[in-house]
Parts: C-alpha cells; sequence; structure tokens
C-alpha cells in the first residue's frame, strides 16, 4: 500500500446562501498524479483551496503528509488559475523571490532551464505568452521543493501544441517523484496523464478510480467498425464473448462491445477468411463515463 | 524580508512616473509658490507628498496585487501575504521621507523643531496610510482605488487648507478641517516647522486616525 499524502473526509464547503462542496473524501498515493474532474462549477477548484490551506472548511477534515493544511505549506507547491504576479516582475526576480520564501528552496535557475523560460529570463510577466506564464508558474509552484503539487486548470486557454508540452513537463515532475494533483475539465488531459481521477458533480464524487477502469466500467465502452471483404451474419459476430451488439449502415458494420473488442472481432472474421478493411476502432473516454454516471455532459 | 523588499522596490522604481507626483509636483510648486505662499506651504507640500503616497500610491499597488491574485499567490507558500503588506508602507514611508527631505533641502528654510518635526511627519504619515489601507480594502480593483484615492484627497487638502488659507474657511469648514487628520498634520507639520511644538489636539486626532483606521483596516482588509 503506498502512502496517503493527501487524505480528505467528508469534506463540506458552504458560501452563505450557497453549497460549494457538498461531501467530498478521496486519498492520495504518495507519487501519483491524480485528477480531480468535473465540470465548471462542481466544487473542484473550491475543494483544492481547501486542501491548499486558502479555504477554511465548512466541516470535514484535511491532512496533507498527516498535518493540517496551514502547517503543511512547505510541502505544498501550488498553481492557481488566472495571472499571480506583479505584471512589471521579470521571470527571474519572480523564480528568486518565490525561492527565498522556503528554508530549502530548488535551484531556480535550474528549474528556470527545465520549463524552457530560460532565454525569457529578463522578460516582464505580463509579455509573457499564455503558455510561458503556466511554465513560469509551474516552475514556482516547485521552487520550493514540494511533495506535493497542486496544478489548477494549468492548460486552459493554451494552445495545442503548449498543452502537449505542459503535460510533458508533468511526466517529467512526477518522475521526480513530486505527487500531483491536477484540476482539469479536459478528459482527455486526464486519461493520458492521471493515475487515478475522481470525478466530480455538483460537490460530490460521483466515481473514484483508474481512468482506463471506469472507461471499462462503461456499458460498450468499444466500437469497432469496417467494411468485411465478404458478407457477415450478425451471429457469427454476436457469438464472439465480447461483442454485445451489431449495427449496419449500408455495407459498414459497427460492433459494440467490451474488453479487447477489436482483436477478438479481427480474429472471429479471419476465421471465416473474411478481412476487415477500414478499420476504426473507438474508445470510449471519461466524458462518457461522466455521462453515464451523471446524465450530464462534462464540458 | 529583504528580497521582498528588494524586488518590490524595483517593481516601484519601473512604476516611477508616480514619483513626479509625489515627489517632483510638491517640489515644484515650492520652488514657484513658496515665496509668495505664506509660512504653513512648506508644511502644506510635505502633506501634499504624505497624501499622493498614502491615498493613491499604496491603494493602487495593494488592489492590483489583490486583483492579480498575486496576495492569494503569497498565502499559499510559508511566508504570509501581510508581508507584503509591511513592505509597501516600508516603501511609502521611504518615499514620503525622500521627498521630505528635498522639500527641506530644497525649501525656503528647514523646520526648526526637528525632533517634533519628525514625530509629527511619522505620526502623521502612519494616519494617513491606514486610511489608505481602508481605501485599498473598499476598491474592487487596481485601476480605480487611485481614482477613490484622489477623490478623497481633493477634499481633504481644501479643509486642510491647502487651496484657500485656513483663516479664510467658513467656520464649520475649519471645524471639520480640524478632525481630518490631514487638518491637524498641515497644522503640526507648519507649527514645529516654524519651531513651536506640536499642539496636543492635532497630535490626538492624528493618533486617533491611526487606531480608528488602522482597526477598520484590519477588519475590512481583503486578500483576494
Amino acid at each position: 500500500m503506498a502512502m496517503k499524502v493527501i487524505e480528505v473526509t467528508n469534506l463540506h464547503k458552504r458560501y452563505r446562501d450557497q453549497v460549494a462542496v457538498d461531501d467530498v473524501s478521496f486519498a492520495v498515493d504518495e507519487g501519483e498524479i491524480f485528477g480531480v474532474l468535473g465540470p465548471n462549477g462542481a466544487g473542484k477548484t473550491t475543494t483544492v483551496e481547501c486542501v491548499a490551506g486558502l479555504r477554511t472548511p465548512t466541516s470535514g477534515t484535511i491532512t496533507v503528509g498527516g498535518r493540517t493544511p496551514l502547517e503543511a505549506k512547505h510541502l505544498l507547491g501550488v498553481q492557481l488559475q488566472s495571472a499571480q504576479l506583479p505584471e512589471k516582475i521579470k521571470v527571474w526576480e519572480a523564480l528568486d523571490l518565490f525561492a527565498s520564501f522556503y528554508r530549502d528552496p530548488a535551484d531556480w535557475r535550474a528549474l528556470m532551464e527545465r520549463v524552457g523560460l530560460a532565454d525569457k529570463r529578463d522578460t516582464r510577466f505580463t509579455n509573457l505568452s499564455g503558455g510561458q506564464k503556466q511554465r513560469l508558474s509551474v516552475a514556482l509552484a516547485l521552487v520550493g521543493k514540494p511533495r506535493v503539487a497542486i496544478l489548477d486548470e494549468l492548460t486552459t486557454g493554451l494552445d495545442p501544441q503548449a498543452r502537449r508540452d505542459t503535460w510533458d513537463l508533468i511526466e517529467q515532475i512526477r518522475a521526480d517523484g513530486v505527487t500531483i494533483v491536477l484540476v482539469t475539465h479536459f478528459m482527455e488531459e486526464a486519461e493520458r496523464l492521471c493515475d487515478r481521477v475522481a470525478l466530480i458533480s455538483s460537490g460530490r464524487v460521483v466515481a473514484m478510480d483508474a481512468p482506463s477502469a471506469l472507461i471499462g466500467q462503461v456499458e460498450e465502452s468499444q466500437r469497432v467498425r469496417f467494411r468485411p471483404s465478404a458478407p457477415v451474419e450478425d451471429a457469427m459476430l454476436l457469438a464472439v464473448p465480447e461483442v454485445t451488439g451489431v449495427r449496419r449502415n449500408g455495407e459498414q458494420l459497427t460492433v459494440t462491445g467490451r474488453g479487447n473488442l477489436a482483436p477478438a472481432v479481427t480474429l472471429a472474421l479471419a476465421e471465416h477468411q473474411i478481412v476487415p478493411t477500414d478499420l476504426r476502432i473507438e474508445q470510449a473516454t471519461l466524458e462518457d463515463v461522466f455521462l453515464a454516471l451523471t446524465g450530464r455532459k462534462l464540458s | 524580508m529583504s528580497k521582498l523588499l528588494l524586488v518590490e522596490a524595483k517593481l516601484h522604481l519601473r512604476d516611477g512616473w508616480y514619483l513626479l507626483f509625489a515627489i517632483g509636483l510638491p517640489l515644484l510648486l515650492l520652488q514657484f509658490l513658496g515665496k509668495v505662499a505664506g509660512p504653513a506651504f512648506p508644511a502644506l507640500m510635505v502633506m501634499l507628498s504624505a497624501l499622493t503616497l498614502s491615498f493613491s500610491v499604496l491603494p493602487g499597488v495593494l488592489a492590483a496585487y489583490r486583483e492579480q491574485g498575486v496576495l492569494r499567490r503569497m498565502s499559499t507558500t510559508p511566508v504570509s501575504p501581510l508581508r507584503m503588506l509591511t513592505v509597501q508602507l516600508v516603501i511609502n514611508l521611504v518615499v514620503g521621507i525622500v521627498a521630505t527631505t528635498l522639500l527641506v533641502a530644497f525649501g525656503p528654510g528647514v523646520p526648526r523643531n526637528v525632533a517634533g518635526f519628525v514625530l509629527v511627519f511619522l505620526l502623521g504619515s502612519a494616519a494617513l496610510m491606514a486610511m489608505g489601507l481602508v481605501i485599498a480594502a473598499v476598491a474592487p480593483n487596481g485601476k480605480s482605488a487611485p481614482i477613490i484615492g484622489s477623490a478623497a484627497m481633493f477634499p481633504l487638502m481644501f479643509v486642510a487648507g491647502m487651496w484657500v488659507p485656513r483663516e479664510y474657511l467658513p467656520e464649520v469648514v475649519r471645524v471639520i478641517g480640524d478632525y481630518s487628520v490631514a487638518g491637524p498634520f498641515a497644522q503640526a507639520l507648519s507649527a514645529t516647522w516654524a519651531g513651536q511644538a506640536p499642539q496636543l489636539p492635532h497630535l490626538l486626532v492624528l493618533a486617533a486616525g491611526l487606531v480608528v483606521f488602522g482597526g477598520l483596516a484590519v477588519r475590512v482588509f481583503r486578500w483576494e
């Protein structure tokens, strides 16, 4: 059993007349990338703000490394949504300054290299692109050598290339042994990066598991489309254990099912000397999982 | 602490245009009007500088930092954003001291009750900065804070006798002026400049201003 670095138990947060987080519990293992996933307004940000010690829960308990969030600030590196620095501060000044906030900081020059901002050293914050601001923000979250980095909507507003670069960066950070809590409403991001995700809807956790396990629970999580080289009987395909349904659209067949659907289907076809042409495999996504669980769309 | 102070001081210099108003303008007015404007004028210029810093510069920076999430970002580190507030107060005080030193250096004569002048300057500046913190707290963002500050500054300067000498003001305005922090500040600066001891009621109003607005700032100041 991996050690729990964050434990949230029955977190409840109410603002005056509004419940932001109803009842959220989860535990994050040391060294994993844990996703907090849900549509806007589901309570994701409030949840991690409570973990970061920025907000006080109305009820429930949170521990970070066995301490209360307020005592654990040196264990946490936090990247928050939107701008967080003075407009005219230069990249190196921000890193140098934040390093001074911690007792045993990382080498900020090496960190600056690593997030690819060495050539922007003397650029003012306001003149950085969206992707560069995010990378600086990640570097600032790491400059205190945290055990846990909380990254909130890190790639929102980035172009696809910058987003992929940021994903690579997150994987590198994890490789260094930093536990990561990733708040996102991007399915693709969560599926690609997270070891486990908590799906949050209306202030509650509706499911928590590895993305592949969650997707596997969806009925008809796999879909295979193809054009057979010779006529195929429905019964022949339905005899394959993984198959749950067959649909026809002209010459094209759509076979739905679960597990290792595509190999099972191609194998069955091969036994009848039939070749599937234009073969396409579609997988359910966390989006489908969320829809199946809540009846609502994520984004 | 030293690094935060250093970086913030650099950022102040990068936005240094405000020094034209906090230092340049009072100095210029003193040069051109000092000889004709009467004996209270140097003291009024010291107060103009302190008011500009406390009502415009300080709330502008703090409200912008709150709006941009700078204070909030700091609260996620082991260092409290309270330190940022302290650093801003220190920088504003230092700029105020520089302005006052220049006003004394280039003005007609020097304060003759130096100890009294310094005491009044520090107490008055502290009271005005406490008022500035309240402005920073109520201003919705970094752009509106200096505007609100200036809007509050002009009537204060009026009742303090900046535009029209005190003795020409109607009785009711003079009474308001006596309780306006700015009024007693100007009069106590003026008295010590002339070599007199500051009057106790003036010091009491300044101290009361510091306590009342300081307490109010503590209650209403928001970090985010």
